[in-house]
């Protein structure tokens, strides 16, 4: 925790540093400070606005007056009162001077309490209230962005593939939910700690997962994404270190991140994992991601996100020594349909079957569309289902479930990828 | 804070019930207002005539308009309701699932506006 804590410095010279240090600040203690705001009255939209006044003031004062010792705790106190003018303001307008009392003696003060030498971390039960189960989960992601990172609506927007206008009225309506309702600001028991923390999960890597759909990483706020949500992902690790789904979570993320740079040629074509240079991979982040795993594994209980992260593991060994697991990797795909029987995983786990037992029993093993709606618009289906068609020799029905695949794709490198795949059949 | 359980249920089904069933069924209901007056949260609750006895009142133009009936016609009815004041959302909705409503129909949760 301590490496997200700026330096003290005591004097620096110029709008620069100021700068510098209001953005390292804002990176690394901004959910700490909306926390530890909002924790007393419940009400986030409050506590980020008083914090973007006290940061705006902090450009202006920094350059000036020199850079305080403690900017965390310099931005708490500005931030703080400009909370309880705003809560002043607000309860004057309702009038009474009986109202206005009541505001001083319960709002203002329940703001205006002590702040510590050491801000204490309540980021964890800010995400907590963020991935509760009364707020709708389609939400949660980009809630948690906005309230623990400072990331704004409009860059959340654009990731999530929704107008700024749209994405900005369900943050606002989601942050009143959290005041109104009455949404306990901390951390769950320990016995219904599993669930709640796998919707904090599920939150961060649907984060992650939006950032991920642009591999090229040419859309830089969707680059950006895949890097909040490792950064999400790490702090809940930092925050809770025995709970192995976080550490699985994080794993898993290591894994995609590290192939990152071997899924596009230098041209910029898409190339499938079979085909990677494993030398373009990132060692450190896969042995990173192995760390991580054994000692989830240490802690005994298996999850979703442990079993995606082996699956990773276990693709990555298959194309580094040359030799064939799908033994393995069938196992773990059995075991995570289990547990999250997805269309997702089904298709992967057809997928490997096929690598086992050949392209019929993969093909017995896909799921239907007609089973399930979402499937029909799914890219990944139609194209392991070309896949397979090919391998038996059903040329007709491949072409045309890769002309689905390819009407469905909306990166235009995986297009052409897909296009050329066809082009194959036909002998072309 | 102070929260509302609306219990919304299937009134038809409980005519349908044989007696045994409909003294079970009361008997969990007294059973769960017991629990939530022994843990010193409940503030009122009350059980409501079939939908059949509502009336709806508006006033349009001037003239109020009385007309027979409840003002949403749903699968599920308001049955009842409970109002409890606790120390939160969770502790809301941990009452609201012990509801036996929420066994054979739904339970909304509503925060009272504080004045």
């Amino acid at each position: 925790m301590d490496a997200l804590q700026p330096k003290p410095m005591n004097s620096c010279e110029g709008d620069e540093q100021a700068r510098n240090l209001a953005e390292a600040v804002a990176r690394g203690s901004y959910g700490k400070l909306v926390a530890f705001l909002a924790a007393r009255t419940h009400d986030v939209a409050a506590a980020e606005d008083a914090l973007s006044d006290a940061f705006a003031s902090a450009l202006a004062d920094w350059p000036v007056k020199g850079c305080p010792a403690n900017p965390e705790a310099w931005l708490l106190t500005v931030a703080r009162r400009k909370m309880i003018d705003a809560f002043r303001g607000q309860r004057r307008e309702i009038g009474g001077e009986e109202l206005q009392g009541m505001a001083e003696g319960l709002g203002a003060a329940a703001i205006a309490a002590e702040i510590p030498n050491q801000i204490p971390d309540q980021r964890l039960a800010l995400m907590f209230v963020c991935a509760h189960p009364a707020i709708d989960a389609g939400i949660r992601a980009p809630l948690i962005l906005q309230v623990i990172l400072g990331l704004d609506a409009k860059a959340i927007a654009s990731a999530f593939l929704l107008s700024p206008a749209a994405m900005g009225k369900r943050l606002v309506r989601a942050k009143e939910k959290i005041r109104e309702a009455g949404i306990p600001f901390r951390v769950p028991e320990p016995e219904e700690l599993p669930g709640r923390l796998d919707a904090i999960l599920d939150a961060v890597y649907a984060a992650f997962a939006e950032g991920w759909s642009d591999p090229g990483g040419t859309d830089v706020a969707r680059r950006d994404l895949t890097e909040e949500a490792m950064f999400l992902a790490r702090l809940v690790t930092e925050l809770l270190p025995q709970e192995p789904e976080a550490l699985g979570l994080l794993a898993l993320m290591l894994h995609a991140e590290a192939r990152r740079r071997a899924r596009r040629r230098e041209d910029g074509e898409y190339v499938p994992l079979a085909e990677q240079d494993p030398e373009l991979w990132d060692s450190r982040m896969i042995a990173e991601a192995e760390t991580l795993l054994l000692r989830a594994s240490a802690l005994g209980t298996l999850g979703r996100y442990q079993l995606e992260a082996a699956l990773q593991s276990a693709h990555v060994d298959r194309c580094r020594a040359g030799r064939a697991n799908w033994t393995e990797v069938v196992r773990l795909y059995d075991a995570l349909f289990a547990l999250a029987g997805s269309p997702v995983v089904a298709i992967n786990r057809a997928l490997a079957i096929a690598e086992l037992h050949g392209a019929s029993a993969g093909l017995d093993a896909m799921p239907e569309a007609a089973s399930d709606p979402r499937l029909a618009e799914y890219q990944p289906y139609w194209a392991a289902r070309a896949a397979l068609l090919a391998k038996i020799g059903a040329q007709g029905e491949a072409r045309q479930a890769y002309e689905i695949a390819i009407g469905l794709e909306r990166d235009p490198a995986v297009r052409r990828f897909l296009q050329t795949r066809q082009s194959v059949l036909d002998g072309r | 804070m102070q929260y509302l359980l609306m219990a919304y249920v299937n009134e038809g089904s409980w005519p349908k019930m044989t007696l045994a069933e409909q003294q079970q069924g009361a008997a969990a209901y007294k059973a769960y207002g017991e629990a939530l007056k022994k843990a010193a949260v409940l503030v009122g609750n009350n059980r409501l005539q079939p939908t059949a006895t509502a009336t709806t009142v508006r006033i349009a133009n001037g003239k109020s308009q009385v007309l027979d009936g409840p003002y949403v016609d749903s699968k599920e009815q308001l049955g009842g309701y409970y109002l409890i004041d606790v120390k939160d959302l969770d502790a809301a909705i941990s009452w609201a699932s012990r509801c036996p409503a929420a066994g054979h129909g739904i339970v909304e949760v509503r925060p009272i506006w504080s004045m």
